[in-house]
């Protein structure tokens, strides 16, 4: 029965990677951008949450998903314009401009908020969990399931099914080609970037039903968001799904076995997929395109 | 020469002479350094940004409120405190780097800062070298005494072992540690594992995560399986908030497994929220709640000062004690001088917030009164015992046969 609690939990964990990696699937994936300020996007998206609790009172987290969507979405955007733009090419440089931002953006959550944390209340239908026959879910763990899930069917939707999201494929797969079949490229970046920094938001939203709400709460998370990214495969959303989960259940079940196995699990988590990459320099799915670059 | 030019000239050389007569007569004083001029210059370092300013901030904020109160009444020696506030930024060397450059540079007479164990450690061969002091605010895992040190939070037997001693007495047989991977958690569960060998406890598990580690499920799932009668935590900075949110979507209650805490005060609670954390046990030795009217003075003027909804906790309680404490054998001293200052602290007695506290001159800690609290759905913590009296330190636990082996 721990064996299956704990693959429960392993895939909760999994739909907690998967939410914080969606949105740089996008910006890191899609555009090659390493927005070291993704976290502070995620960060945002939390404070947002703990804005509305006193305007909109318990039910915050669910008013709070599209708000946050659209503040982080739109700070994503002003970076994009204001920094991000005149880096394009220079990945390096990408690094250490976005890392400083992220450092800033702390600073500025610091001074605004305050340092300590803050709470961000969960509505009372949150609280408390189902017992299946001995094995725990807590609804807050449902909740982030249903709703990692619920994002992946809408960026699929929104690739596969629409005309903007076709275009951001295009420019993906081969931009010059994109360029001269008479897609505004530039507004294609603007729109992805929006999309993905948006995306960090609803993960924000998310985190604050399990874990602390301050203003370091994006760095404790833009390691595994990248992890799971680079494992899947850039831009692949099917890799960034399955890495997520595989990385959340093989996380869980390491700390389980292992006596004082946090730390541990790290371990073998980054071992696996160092040696994954070993195999498959290019994550789990690869696009084939006829692309030079 | 015309009288009204000649005038001038003799106050000016008055004037010149009046200053530097005082000058001399400022001169034992001014032996550090710190004493010249018209200020005593202070150093306050503390992270104010990076993982631990959610607790250090807080600390400033108490220290600067005495510098403010006793300079209101007077100051020490004559002269104003000017605090010199440096930023250890969460960051073990930069907190070496900024003592150094507090104590060369700036010259201050001393200097109160820290809060993690790792910060201290780093500090601690910087105040050895030059033979400055160091006030030191937060409890911590004992087995040290520097002569340039000052611990005014509790050490091990004023916090943990009168937690589990009230364990004990409430009839708990087993227990789970669950802590952050750095000195202090893996030095006070040595401790604790310790005490429970004889005291007929039995320790059903250990598990350490990372500082900043934010998934708990695992960690509950095995307090689940092992059912312990008590969980001890020395989890550290944000993990509380997430080990407790946890902890209560998991459906463990407070009544059926609490846990004891010895790094969640007020503050901490304010961000794990109350309802998430009400009904488990803390150890400290100052609530915002405790009783007396130099505590009501304290808690007004820190509100009054930072805001009606701020929190006081223990670690700022002890780090306002050691600007008062400081300031005490300073005056005690008559005068900064570091070695002056040691001497003259010994025995010194203050009514502080918490109770009675006093300097053991032994080992530069403090007598502190331990007390066990009850988190309740406000927030606020209720005690639910206490010592009696202060405990005399015992950094190294020498009076307990239990401990022997352990330093």
């Amino acid at each position: 029965m721990a064996t299956l609690n704990q693959l429960v939990i392993g895939a909760s964990i999994g739909a907690v990677l998967l939410l914080i990696a969606l949105g740089l699937t996008f910006t890191f994936g899609q555009m090659g951008v390493i927005n070291m300020a993704h976290g502070e996007f995620i960060m945002a998206g939390a404070y947002t949450a703990y804005l509305l609790q006193p305007l909109v009172g318990t039910q915050s987290v669910l008013v709070a998903l599209p708000v946050a969507f659209a503040v982080a979405g739109v700070l994503g955007l002003i970076l994009e314009r204001l920094a991000i733009r005149h880096f394009y090419g220079r990945p390096l440089d990408t690094l250490l401009l976005t890392w400083g931002i992220s450092l800033i953006l702390q600073q500025v959550a610091r001074d605004i908020f305050g340092a300590p944390n803050v709470q961000v209340r969960a509505p009372g239908w949150l609280t408390g969990g189902l017992d299946l026959g001995g094995v725990r879910l807590p609804y807050n763990r449902v909740f982030i399931m249903v709703l990692a899930v619920g994002c992946v069917v809408a960026i699929w939707l929104y690739l596969t099914r629409m005309r903007h999201g076709r275009r951001m494929r295009a420019v993906m797969q081969n931009r010059q080609l994109a360029a001269v079949s008479g897609v505004a490229t530039e507004r294609v970046d603007q729109l992805t970037f929006f999309i993905g920094s948006g995306l960090a938001g609803v993960a924000g939203v998310a985190l604050t039903l399990i874990g602390p709400v301050g203003p370091t709460l994006g760095t404790n998370y833009i390691v595994d968001a990248f992890l799971v990214v680079v494992a899947g495969g850039l831009g692949q959303l099917r890799g960034a799904v399955i890495a997520a989960f595989a990385l959340g259940i093989l996380n869980s079940f390491v700390e389980f076995w292992v006596d004082n196995g946090a730390s541990f699990a790290k371990v073998v988590v980054f071992a696996v997929i160092i040696a994954f990459l070993q195999l498959r320099p290019q994550g789990m799915f690869v696009v084939r395109t006829r692309a030079l670059s | 020469m015309p009288r009204g030019v000649r005038k001038p000239l003799v106050m000016a050389v008055a004037a010149a002479l009046l200053l530097s007569a005082t000058g001399c007569a400022e001169d034992p004083t001014a032996a550090s350094g710190a004493g010249s001029g018209s200020t005593i210059k202070v150093g306050i370092l503390h992270s104010l940004s990076g993982t631990m300013a959610i607790s250090e901030v807080t600390v400033r904020d108490a220290e600067l409120l005495a510098i403010e109160e006793i300079n209101a009444a007077g100051g020490v020696l004559g002269k104003k405190i000017e605090p010199v506030v440096e930023d250890g930024a969460s960051d073990w060397p930069t907190f070496a780097e900024k003592a150094q450059k507090l104590i060369s540079q700036d010259k201050v007479a001393t200097v109160f800062g820290g809060w993690t164990s790792a910060s201290r450690k780093a500090m601690l061969p910087v105040f050895e070298r030059n033979k400055a002091l160091l006030w030191y605010p937060v409890q911590y895992e004992g087995l040290e005494s520097s002569p340039y040190i000052f611990y005014t939070g509790a050490t091990t037997n004023q916090q943990i072992v009168p937690g589990l001693d009230y364990l004990k007495e409430q009839g708990k047989k087993s227990i789970f540690l669950v802590g952050s991977d750095y000195v202090f958690p893996r030095t006070a569960n040595k401790i604790i594992k310790a005490y429970a060998a004889a005291n007929g406890m039995t320790v059903l598990g250990e598990e350490y995560t990372p500082l900043g580690h934010t998934e708990y499920s695992t960690v509950v799932n095995k307090l689940q399986q092992a059912k312990p009668d008590a969980v001890f935590n020395t989890l550290n900075g944000d993990s509380n908030v997430a080990f407790f949110k946890q902890l209560r979507s998991s459906g463990i209650t407070a009544a059926a497994m609490p846990t004891v805490s010895v790094s969640v005060a007020e503050e901490e609670v304010v961000g794990i929220g109350p309802e998430n954390v009400a009904g488990h046990l803390v150890a400290w030795n100052y609530y915002q709640t405790t009783s007396g009217a130099r505590n009501d003075t304290f808690v007004k003027a820190f509100k009054g000062k930072y805001g009606a909804a701020k929190v006081t906790s223990d670690p700022m309680e002890a780090g306002y004690n050691a600007v008062y404490l400081w300031a005490e054998s300073v005056k005690k001293a008559g005068s900064v001088e570091v070695e002056a200052v040691k001497k003259a602290s010994a025995g010194i007695s203050l009514e502080t917030p918490e109770g009675t506290v006093t300097i053991d001159g032994e080992n530069q800690h403090v007598f502190k009164t331990a007390r066990i609290g009850l988190v309740q759905p406000d927030g606020q913590i209720k005690e639910v015992w206490n010592s009696g009296k202060p405990i005399k330190p015992d950094p190294y636990l020498k009076g307990y046969p239990w401990a022997t082996g352990l330093s």
